[in-house]
């Protein structure tokens, strides 16, 4: 296996996962090597030794052997279904984020890539990531769907208009990797193409020091949340007319029509862009859409800070979200 | 292949019934309409070789350099709509299968025959929808139309292209129907089950697939065609559509029809892996309900199209798990072909030399269909060259070799001519060669990771690219070689013996080529099927 990792034929391993999606690789190569060898030494080795040697010659007729039959039945079943569990074991490796995941955003449009770092830097086309740092990216789309692909991290994942979705990695090895779209998104699909520039954690702080830092997506957030005027309704206190915002990193939220729903980016986002889909119970439906009138980026600045959010409801009186100076400290 | 004596062969055949162009166009003869089908998807064929040529022309250099992106991506769609819809699909049974069915089973003509000649109509009517688009300026979706691209941000000639799919199909359904009915119906005394020909059975097995698939691809095109025109939220997830659920619809179909592909030729190859070993098929029952297990698992895989495109790990997990059981009624297929060349007296004529290829080549398409079904290795080589060599090697390397299979060894059949033996064996060894130049080294490029439908890539994927289009050079040649000593055979061949290969099956029964009504007299069948025995050569004789 290390021999291939050396041959200019093979990709870079440069993510903690890459080796075990390597390793169910070459094991499926090998399988795939070994019984297409095995057929074709066969089917040859058959066409020569048994050749047609007279014109009006025939075959020996044979009786069908179930137990054969059985036997070339259930060792290809036995072998796959090891392989379909091994693979569904490396899957879940490959897509479960550990814990400590640093959070970045990415949003694909035709046809770049935008990312946020959690410090508030914006990049394009370029992501500067620690290494050593499990990392997830929170994805979307503006347009059509694109596809997040690394093929030094082994890692790939659809990036759908309206929805979220996620990946995650640990770099391991400084460079400079592709960052392809590798579902076709229209006439530049094969330029919506990146690198990935893994650094030692020291050089990517001084590169974060040498950089503007933007604003962090909390901060953003809080800004908008004045901004777009949602303090007005959203003010945390008793006599609200929007509901209290809090608990919505994974709470759960009781509707006016009795189902409880768990507060997840889905539903935040649902509640921003069609607030009538799902009314909070106590509350009128008097929430209008924002449709059109925020960017991609700022709604996952919004819901970053609405998850941060811990109105009280007996802080009544008090207008000003409680978690805001808090985060914006700890965040600064 | 032994030439004909001079009192063998038949003066009046379905060929001399008529040589005007009205006696082509209304017939409801099955040999002529396969023989129109024949020529119809040779044209789909070379227009879509075209445009292959361009894509690996292309792909020579790592800049997009020949053509405009634009352009690049109308060049893989209409690759890709031409070659599945209007080649693959109807190549095997709407040709060999219109010809051969109503023969080997021992009938004068299909159930309805009015109906077969309708198909055709349809097929040409949707093509031409497909053409219209084509000359009025392209279709730059892919051939998987994958929304919300093909709904809301494509400029191209969706509608068109998508109608001409949509009417085609009525074509493929149509033909489904008219097959089921004619096995059930229309079988010659004695002729049961059993003793079918596996190029019936495995016609059978795909023809449910086109009368129980093809309406839900007919249904999501309509459904396409209303959000693009009438801006319907069906998948466009600003008003509430979900853009995932088309793949879900598209994939529906589009799985089975890998095997309204690959099932006909598994037929042909059974037939001439027993012909020219001259002995009945090893596990003949086994091979049957194969071909009916691949046709009904084969509706429950669809999701391994998606295992990243945020479906949930618990659907991509049954869907995995399911892909691996469709796989071993394939791995049981190739067993069985292997087992009976042994003990068998096995001939390399030119079909021999395209069904041992076939089974090489089916065996990696297989196999790395195995991997690609695996969700830790697909999370990697998804929307990669590693996929797009995997259903090459299925389609080119499994189809179309059948295919080509399939016609050298009933050309004497329909033309009832020989065709020359060194050209048509050099031009097995050339798609042979061609093709595992063109596509093998793709398995190596979507390993390190080349997205496919890329116009433009990185300099490190050149060797294996120019590998490739260097390949498809030589496949380009090995396919028109037969295109043309076939055409010659047409017209100026040798005639040909009524059964040069020796062969047994209904259709070696009657002349070659058959007369219109197929049979003299419809025969009875006493014996079993592949009853390939000296002694029964010596009643004939």
């Amino acid at each position: 296996m290390e021999l291939f990792k050396h041959l200019p034929l093979f990709p870079e391993s440069a993510s903690t996962v890459a080796g075990k999606v390597d390793a169910i690789y070459f094991f499926g190569i090998f399988l795939s090597a070994f019984f297409s060898l095995l057929i074709a030494v066969l089917v040859v080795a058959f066409a020569v030794k048994f050749r047609r040697r007279h014109p009006d010659a025939y075959g020996v007729p044979e009786k069908t052997s179930t137990p054969l039959e059985l036997t070339w039945s259930i060792i290809p079943l036995l072998i796959s279904l090891f392989l379909f569990g091994w693979g569904v074991k490396v899957f879940i490796e490959v897509n479960q984020a550990p814990s400590n995941a640093i959070e970045y955003t990415a949003v694909g449009k035709q046809w770049m890539w935008k990312f946020k770092h959690p410090e508030g830097n914006r990049e394009i086309n370029d992501l500067h990531v620690p290494m050593g740092t499990p990392i997830r990216m929170k994805m979307t789309s503006e347009d059509v769907i694109h596809s997040f692909f690394i093929p030094a991290f082994r890692i790939k994942r659809d990036v759908l208009p309206g929805r979220y979705s996620e990946v995650w990695f640990e770099a391991t090895k400084p460079g400079v990797y592709h960052l392809f779209c590798a579902e076709f998104c229209g006439a530049e699909h094969s330029r919506m193409i990146g690198s990935v520039h893994v650094m030692e954690p020291a050089a990517y702080e001084a590169w974060l020091q040498g950089k503007e830092p933007g604003q962090t997506a909390v901060a953003s957030g809080e800004e908008l949340f004045k901004s777009l005027a949602c303090i007005t309704c959203h003010r945390g206190d008793a006599g609200s007319r929007g509901p209290i915002l809090a608990n919505l990193d994974g709470g759960e939220v009781e509707l006016a029509n009795g189902q409880v729903v768990k507060s997840d980016d889905a539903y935040l986002r649902e509640s921003i862009l069609n607030p009538r889909a799902k009314i909070v119970k106590g509350y009128e439906p008097l929430m209008p859409s924002y449709q059109g009138q925020v960017t991609e980026e700022q709604i996952l600045s919004l819901i970053r800070y609405l998850k941060e959010i811990n109105q009280k409801v007996a802080d009544a009186g008090d207008a000003t979200p409680a978690a805001e100076t808090q985060t914006a400290a700890n965040e600064g | 292949m032994s030439e004909a004596t001079s009192t063998g062969y038949p003066e009046e055949n379905y060929l001399t019934q008529g040589s005007t162009l009205k006696s082509w166009l209304l017939t409801t003869d099955h040999k002529r309409i396969g023989v129109l089908y024949l020529l119809t998807i040779s044209v789909f064929f070379l227009l879509g070789g075209l445009f292959a040529a361009g894509i690996r022309l292309e792909l020579a250099t790592p800049q997009g350099d020949l053509v405009q992106p634009e352009t690049y991506n109308r060049m893989f769609t209409m690759h890709g709509i031409l070659m599945i819809f209007f080649f693959l699909i109807p190549s095997i049974p709407a040709t060999l299968g219109n010809f051969l069915i109503p023969l080997q089973i021992g009938a004068k003509d299909v159930a309805f025959p009015r109906l077969n000649l309708a198909s055709w109509y349809i097929f040409v009517i949707g093509g031409c929808f497909t053409l219209w688009a084509l000359v009025s300026g392209g279709v730059d979706t892919g051939w998987t139309f994958y929304t919300p691209f093909s709904t809301l941000f494509s400029n191209s000639h969706v509608l068109p292209a998508a109608l001409g799919v949509f009417i085609t199909g009525f074509s493929s359904i149509l033909t489904g129907l008219n097959f089921i009915v004619t096995i059930h119906r229309m079988r010659a005394p004695g002729l049961t089950w059993f003793k079918l020909p596996l190029f019936i059975w495995s016609h059978y097995a795909t023809s449910l697939i086109q009368v129980l698939g093809t309406p839900v691809v007919a249904i999501t095109i309509v459904l396409v065609a209303f959000e693009r025109v009438f801006h319907l939220g069906i998948f466009d997830p600003s008003v509430g559509g979900d853009p995932v659920l088309f793949q879900h619809l598209f994939w529906f179909y589009s799985h089975p029809a890998v095997y309204i592909m690959i099932l006909p030729g598994m037929g042909v190859i059974s037939e001439v892996v027993a012909t020219f070993s001259r002995k009945r098929i090893f596990g003949y029952k086994f091979m049957a309900f194969a071909v009916l297990a691949i046709a009904v698992l084969g509706f429950f895989v669809w999701g391994h199209h998606m295992f990243v495109s945020t479906q949930s790990v618990y659907a991509g997990t049954v869907f995995s798990v399911l892909t691996m059981l469709v796989a071993i009624p394939s791995a049981v297929k190739v067993f069985n072909w292997t087992a009976t060349m042994y003990n068998g007296a096995v001939s390399w004529d030119t079909p021999m030399l395209y069904a041992i290829g076939f089974i090489g080549l089916f065996t990696i398409g297989g196999l790395t269909g195995v991997m690609l079904g695996t969700m830790g290795i697909d999370i990697h080589v998804h929307d990669t060259y590693f996929v797009v060599a995997h259903f090459h090697y299925v389609m080119v390397g499994g189809a179309i070799m059948a295919f080509l299979a399939g016609i050298h060894y009933w050309w004497p059949k329909i033309a009832g001519k020989t065709y020359p033996v060194f050209w048509s064996k050099l031009a097995a060894l050339i798609v042979f060669i061609g093709f595992n130049l063109t596509f093998f080294p793709q398995f190596l490029l979507g390993y390190m990771g080349m997205p496919r439908r890329y116009h433009a890539y990185p300099e490190e994927f050149q060797v294996l690219n120019v590998l490739s289009s260097a390949g498809a050079t030589v496949l380009g040649v090995g396919y028109l070689l037969p295109v043309i000593y076939l055409t010659y055979s047409f017209f100026f061949g040798a005639r040909c013996a009524q059964n040069p290969w020796g062969a047994v099956g209904l259709e070696w029964e009657t002349t070659s080529p058959p007369p219109t009504l197929n049979f003299d007299e419809i025969p009875t069948v006493t014996g079993e099927v592949y009853d390939y025995s000296p002694k029964k050569e010596a009643q004939v004789v």
